[in-house]
């Protein structure tokens, strides 16, 4: 096979080499990844950029990659899209940032949408800006008319704006009309309801007002009504494309590879085309990609994303591994046990979907407003009718103040109410670091009165650290520190770079070897010296995290490891206490370390050796004492708890699906801004019931003038422009 | 009022070329990074000369 062939398979056209042929998977895999990097263009998430300088340096780092012909990164999304010849490898843009300190992920563009661009919000702003075009506009002529032109003059300025209006009506207007059409044909009434009959029975009388050389004419107050819900559902959509943003890329993060051993070498593939019986290979340091046994090999595995554990468990033949688990040392051979569809990640995954549906059945205040408000205004305007007409005023005449009070009435500042503030508790929230993902989510904060946290990686930093190494002798250390430097794993790499900062320097050790599974050995002097598991040094096992380290006759180290507070967990302990929530610690970690851990921050609550369903029902025994749990975790374990709270939060170190269930997203290492998420959610949902009564008194006074029959154009014009501008004023303050 | 006949066209007609350049820019992906843009001009890269493509 020629470079030329590999080149035209790479590029996907056709994969006409025998191997591919004898494949069939691999050709599956070269067309898979055809359709995503067509043309040479790549995208990366680039989660760390925030300024101009993240801007120059992104973008020149990403340039001076040989082949890349064109980097932008998008700062709105924190994502990079590359213009480059076929050659070039998302790992060596990746590399090449982490090089100037920028971390980055390959996204999959299929999975992203065609070109990741956010449709939806664009047509909602291209209806938006037409919009405002036109109330400029007839609000412009309709001054004329309050001004008192009279008579062919009046009727002119009237029609121009009917001109100008119904054509804008009718292309502005349709997300609320499609929105109150679907609601009415499954029987239910919603915001857009009364908006979409104000709109157009105020564009419907006009008209036919004018036609009848009338004097009154809501073409304006039909626009403005338009242009100021569109700005409302724009902000909402903003606030939303972040989250959605953020979701769709988590599951376009995961592009699940595994190494198939098969008759002619070792072949990627995708987990998909795995079947059970295959043997597939998993490297040091990689992701077990799917639930299986062990049938060559001795390694030690990370479990901790699963079951919260900090101690690495052995692996050897016969061992039954987990999808989503770390392999740390040694390579292993796997059997497949189970289809990709069928890994306790999917079940994990399922279970979190379960408890989603019972967090959707939440009704946002906006909802609540809505099913309060729309039966009511309709109700309010058909009594106005049948008022009038009773009291012997004629059908046009009665028809005509019914549709003033509905247009007087519309829920403009109600459409605002929310969006604007949400907006601006988002942004804020976003300057310290924490990004809001649910559009609801600070609503139900601010109503949780108990939080529950996980203990790896969220209360801790889910990293190892020596403790009392001074209690050793420095020769010891040296020795410590020459075979800890000759290993990748974590606890060797958090003993070697702790003895790195108290100065000790290695010991000269001859024939340092790693043996997976157990630890490094190697010879001093005469003796065989090892640092390892406590069992194969000759240590007696212990519950805590420990590594042990024998210099040969006898004479054995222990070295214990602690999981170190995360910044800011102790302040964030306090603080909730002092708001008068309630903190529970819940973890799958052994008793003592949670007991330590808990009484150290001084929580009462606490449940250890806790499993993925158990977390679950502790959340659920807690909700259904009344409580509003708020659960804040990082591991695959959480994930479902965090689905199942009232509210979630997630630190950005967390797993992919933890970060996808949680409602909010901690950006920095320090956990403290979550007591400013807390206290936003309560001022946000302040400023909102706040909205409300502006709204409210509004129409107040609105409604009793246009009941009897006293609204006039004008007064629709300034009610409506005054509360949404008041409205929005008001949300300002939470900036 | 004759004035009308030309004030009116000629309001529209401005009015207009401002709707197309919002039109044209929301199409040239102008819309697509506020952010990012608000930084951009902030920075020295291509004071001098014109990003060369």
């Amino acid at each position: 096979m020629t470079g030329a062939d590999s080149a035209e398979a790479r590029g996907g056209v056709v994969s006409a080499c025998p191997a591919c042929a004898a494949a069939p998977a691999a050709g599956a895999l070269a067309a898979r990844s055809a359709g995503s990097e067509e043309a040479g263009r790549l995208i990366l998430s680039v989660p760390g950029a925030h300024c101009a300088a993240c801007i120059s340096t992104v973008e020149r780092t990403l340039e001076r990659v040989p082949g890349v012909r064109e980097a932008r990164l998008n700062l709105s999304l924190k994502r990079a899209t590359v213009d480059c010849t076929p050659e070039v490898r998302a790992d060596d843009l990746v590399a090449a940032l982490a090089a100037v300190g920028y971390e980055a992920h390959e996204l999959d563009p299929g999975v992203l949408g065609t070109r990741g661009r956010d449709r939806e919000g664009r047509e909602l702003l291209m209806r938006l800006g037409v919009a405002g075009f036109s109330m400029m506009n007839v609000m412009l002529l309709s001054v004329a008319v309050w001004s008192g032109a009279e008579a062919a003059t009046r009727d002119l300025l009237h029609w121009i704006s009917a001109v100008i209006a119904v054509p804008t009506v009718a292309f502005s207007a349709q997300p609320f009309f499609r929105n109150a059409l679907a609601a009415v044909r499954v029987g239910r009434l919603n915001m857009d309801v009364p908006i979409s009959l104000a709109i157009l029975l105020a564009v419907g009388m006009s008209l036919f007002e004018v036609s009848q050389h009338g004097a009154d004419a809501y073409f304006d107050a039909a626009l403005s009504l338009t242009f100021f819900l569109l700005a409302g559902r724009y902000l909402d959509h903003r606030a939303r494309a972040a989250a959605r943003s953020a979701a769709a890329e988590l599951a376009a993060l995961e592009v699940p590879r595994a190494i198939r051993i098969g008759p002619e070498g070792d072949t990627t593939v995708a987990v998909d085309t795995l079947a059970p019986g295959d043997l597939v290979r998993v490297l040091p340091g990689s992701r077990v990609p799917v639930d299986g046994i062990v049938v060559e090999g001795e390694s030690e595995i990370d479990r901790s994303v699963l079951t919260g554990e900090t101690v690495p468990a052995p692996a050897a033949a016969g061992t039954r591994l987990v999808a989503g688990e770390t392999n740390l040392t040694g390579p292993l051979v796997l059997r497949v046990a189970a289809a990709a569809g069928d890994t306790a990640l999917r079940r994990m995954a399922e279970l979190v979907a379960v408890a989603e549906m019972g967090r959707n059945r939440y009704t946002s205040l906006a909802d609540r407003a809505a099913a309060i408000y729309a039966p009511g205004v309709h109700l309010l305007a058909l009594v106005t009718f049948a008022g009038w007409l009773v009291a012997g005023v004629g059908l046009r005449d009665a028809l005509n103040v019914a549709i003033a009070v509905l247009i007087i009435t519309c829920p403009c500042a109600l459409g605002l109410a929310v969006p604007a503030v949400t907006t601006a508790a988002s942004g804020r929230l976003f300057r310290r670091n924490l990004l809001v993902k649910e559009g609801t989510a600070l609503e139900r904060l601010a109503e949780v009165d108990t939080v529950v946290f996980d203990k790896t990686g969220t209360l801790t930093m889910g990293m190892p650290e020596p403790v009392g190494l001074g209690e050793h002798p420095r020769a010891a250390l040296e020795v410590a520190r020459a075979l800890a430097d000759a290993s990748a794993h974590p606890l060797a790499r958090a003993l070697a770079s702790a003895l790195a900062d108290a100065g000790v320097k290695p010991a000269r050790v001859r024939d340092v070897r790693e043996i997976p599974g157990k630890g490094i050995e190697g010879r001093r002097g005469g003796a065989i010296v090892r640092l390892g598991r406590p069992e194969w040094v000759g240590a007696e096992p212990s519950d805590e995290t420990t590594s042990c380290l024998s210099l040969g006759h006898g004479q054995v180290l222990t070295f214990r490891f602690r999981d170190r507070l995360r910044p800011g967990a102790a302040a964030l302990v306090e603080r909730m206490r002092a708001m008068g929530l309630e903190p529970h610690v819940v973890s799958g970690d052994a008793p003592a370390a949670v007991r330590r851990l808990a009484t150290s921050l001084g929580i009462e609550h606490f449940v250890a050796g806790a499993m993925p369903e158990e977390k679950v029902a502790y959340l659920e025994r807690l909700s259904a004492s009344g409580r509003k749990v708020l659960m804040i975790g990082d591991g695959l374990n959480d994930t479902a708890a965090l689905a199942a709270a009232h509210a979630s939060i997630s630190p950005a170190s967390a797993l992919d699906a933890a970060r996808v269930a949680s409602d909010v997203v901690v950006l920095s290492r320090d956990l403290s801004p979550v007591a400013e998420a807390l206290s936003t959610a309560r001022a946000a949902r302040r400023r909102i019931l706040e909205n409300f009564l502006l709204a409210a008194a509004y129409n107040a006074v609105a409604i009793p003038l246009a009941v009897l029959g006293h609204a006039s154009p004008l007064a629709a014009a300034l009610a409506m422009s005054a509360s949404s501008i008041t409205v929005s004023l008001n949300a300002m303050r939470l900036r | 009022m004759e004035i009308l006949l030309v004030l009116i066209p000629v309001s529209l007609f401005l009015g207009g070329i401002g709707l197309a350049a919002f039109i044209w820019a929301l199409r040239s992906n102008q819309f697509d990074d506020l952010e990012g843009d608000a930084w951009r001009i902030l920075r020295d890269d291509y004071d001098d000369r014109p990003k060369s493509d």
